[in-house]
């Protein structure tokens, strides 16, 4: 019987199997912010085990508040920052060469094919992009990755979804990930992997898969996964060149990892984009999903441009097109945060930051900031946030505010109209 | 391995949510001894008082306890009180989950039998004592005492003698 990835890489990990379907695995990396590592690194501590497995396997961030706001988050970072030193940890992040944890680690190449990754943050499906069964786990989960490399899960079932069609330009990956989280429903892929495939997939690069494997937990999905192709290798390339002779020796042996042409899933589901228009989200919850025009006209009082989901360079060239020589409504308080310092520096070489500034906007350091609310953009009661972020829970960016998810195109015409629009990079006919 | 006896505490309601047994509010806490005070702080129960749950070692409840977000400092708030075992119809999945891997228990009845401890014992002073070995539980008060037999998984066992995923995982890995 064939295998999908996300077996292959269990059963290349495989540690043990101590109840039922539970599979202990090794882990390649593990991956840890500000906010909820330091819970785990004091339970360690006081059970007199503050031990690291492997601090070359371990990359820490401090990216949700940066530069501390108060007295509480600031101890998160001191907290983070000195167990990084007591233990080595070289690849740490701090202010100035910090950027949002599922855009940096990417980008510094520390997320390969096959790996298995864990973190203590739901959307750390977003490296599944790259091939790697990457997951979201609880505190204790986190605790035991960070002192032993191993962690348990359920044996792997897997969800395929065959994106096909042709991608309507002006649409974006946002659209397409909305649009099937509006299909499969928030409960849709509980405790599945989805595996992204399909002739739309093989076209995307490597910032629209992680766009999409980024959502795989608003739908309920444990990892969001994309086969490796040329396409990851050559994101990959600057990294691993000195371990391949070749782009397609390196393909080949990451290729160990593509699904089995009779690998089982539990569900396979068409999903055919050629009629996709932009989308966005009206409730408050991520499968509550409209196309943009019946959501035409409502008003907002502040655009954000950033997150984990789209604060990669490709989104802010995206919305930068739509902005080009146009000013932002009076009436909205327009935000950037480029995800990474990278992000930001090549922004800046492409004159994107300026277009963003000559339209209005504010431009932020690299952190999560408004996206979960707890600074850089916080919403009053009653007002209205058009963000390119991935969860509108109720309050999620400020109490009794409003948050409808839309991708960086539509935010960007959004806050030129003060009110929801599509992109103007969409054209109707 | 932590205690599972003590005096219990009732808790008359279906779909206990992990935002009553602790609000969001403190999720900045970095240490799981800060929750202590504020477990059970915005339950929807009539009646309910937080001096209640002073002195209290085991909570008895009705169906789907712990639903709602997988925070793992629903467990850690139960914890700081001296709360370790939770009796109840059923569990929501993560929630279970984290009460066994903080090496605490977390035991489904029968519906029936839920109906005949809180109608037997509600509203007094009950005094739960845990036989892991005999896999039983002794209520007493004043006027009864009863046997109730409960069934646990081996890992889930495994986990409670161990003290939880990361005493089980160190010694193993
Ligand atoms: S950008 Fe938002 S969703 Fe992404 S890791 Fe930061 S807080 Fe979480």
């Amino acid at each position: 019987m064939g295998k999908t990835i996300a077996e292959k890489i269990f059963d290349s990990h495989f540690v043990d199997n101590p109840f039922g379907d539970i599979h202990v695995i090794r882990l390649d990396a593990v991956f840890c912010h500000e906010i909820t590592t330091p819970g785990a690194i004091n339970d360690l501590i006081d059970r007199g085990k503050d031990r690291v497995f492997d601090s070359a396997r371990i990359k820490a961030v401090i990216d949700h508040v940066t530069p501390a706001k108060d007295t509480k988050t600031a101890m998160q970072g001191k907290v983070l920052r000195e167990w990084a030193l007591r233990h080595n940890i070289h690849d740490f992040f701090d202010i100035g060469r910090n950027g949002v944890c599922h855009a940096i680690f990417p980008e510094k190449g520390f997320v390969l094919p096959g790996y298995t990754l864990i973190m203590g943050d739901s959307h750390t499906c977003t490296h599944g992009a790259f091939g790697a069964f990457a997951a979201g786990v609880g505190t204790t989960d986190l605790e035991v990755g960070i002192l032993k490399g191993v962690c348990a899960f359920h044996y792997p079932v897997t969800m395929k979804l065959n994106i096909t069609g042709r991608m309507p330009e002006g649409v974006c990956a946002k659209d397409v990930i909305l649009s099937i989280i509006g299909r499969l429903g928030v409960n849709g892929a509980t405790n599945k992997v989805i595996e992204f495939a399909g002739p739309v997939v093989d076209k995307m690069s490597m910032e629209a898969r992680m766009t999409c494997c980024n959502m795989a937990v608003e739908a309920g999905g444990t990892c969001g996964i994309c086969c490796p192709d040329m396409t990851t290798v050559e994101y990959l390339w600057e990294f691993i060149k000195g371990e391949y002779a070749t782009k397609e020796e390196a393909l080949e042996e990451f290729n160990r990892f593509s699904p089995d042409p009779d690998a089982v899933y539990e569900d396979v589901i068409d999903h055919d984009i050629s009629e996709l228009e932009p989308q966005v989200t009206f409730g408050y919850k991520p499968d509550q999903v409209k196309p943009v025009k019946e959501m035409e006209g409502i008003k907002v009082d502040q655009v954000y441009i950033g997150s984990c989901t789209n604060g990669r360079i490709e989104d802010l060239r995206v919305a930068a097109e739509v902005l080009n020589g146009e000013k932002i409504s009076d009436s909205v308080r327009g935000i950037v945060s480029p995800a990474t310092p990278k992000v930001f520096s090549q922004a800046m070489e492409e004159g994107i930051l300026k277009i963003f500034m000559d339209a209005g906007f504010c431009v932020t350091n690299p952190t999560c900031g408004a996206c979960l609310g707890m600074s850089n953009g916080v919403l009053a009661e009653g007002e209205v946030c058009a963000s390119t972020t991935n969860r509108n829970f109720n309050g999620r960016m400020g109490k009794g505010g409003m948050v409808h998810l839309m991708s960086p195109a539509t935010a960007a015409a959004t806050a030129i109209a003060g009110h929801i629009t599509n992109s103007r990079l969409y054209k109707e006919d | 391995m932590k205690n599972f006896s003590g005096k219990a505490l009732f808790l008359d309601r279906s779909d206990i949510n992990t935002d009553e047994i602790i609000p969001a509010k403190y999720l900045t806490e970095i240490s799981r001894k800060a929750l202590k005070p504020y477990l059970l702080e915005d339950i929807k129960l009539d009646g309910f008082d937080k001096k209640d749950v002073e002195g209290k070692s085991v909570i008895i409840t009705r169906a789907n306890f712990g639903c709602g977000s997988s925070r793992e400092h629903a467990p850690w708030a139960l914890e700081g009180n001296g709360i370790n075992l939770v009796i109840a119809e059923s569990f929501a999945r993560i929630f279970r989950q984290n009460m066994y891997n903080c090496g605490m228990m977390a035991v489904e009845l029968s519906a029936q039998a839920i109906e005949h401890l809180f109608n037997d014992f509600a509203g007094k002073e009950t005094f739960v004592e845990t036989d892991l070995e005999k896999n039983r539980f002794i209520l007493q008060d004043d006027e009864h005492k009863q046997e109730i037999p409960f069934e646990i998984f081996e890992f889930d066992r495994a986990l409670v003698e161990a003290g939880g995923w990361v005493e089980y995982a160190d010694l193993r890995y």
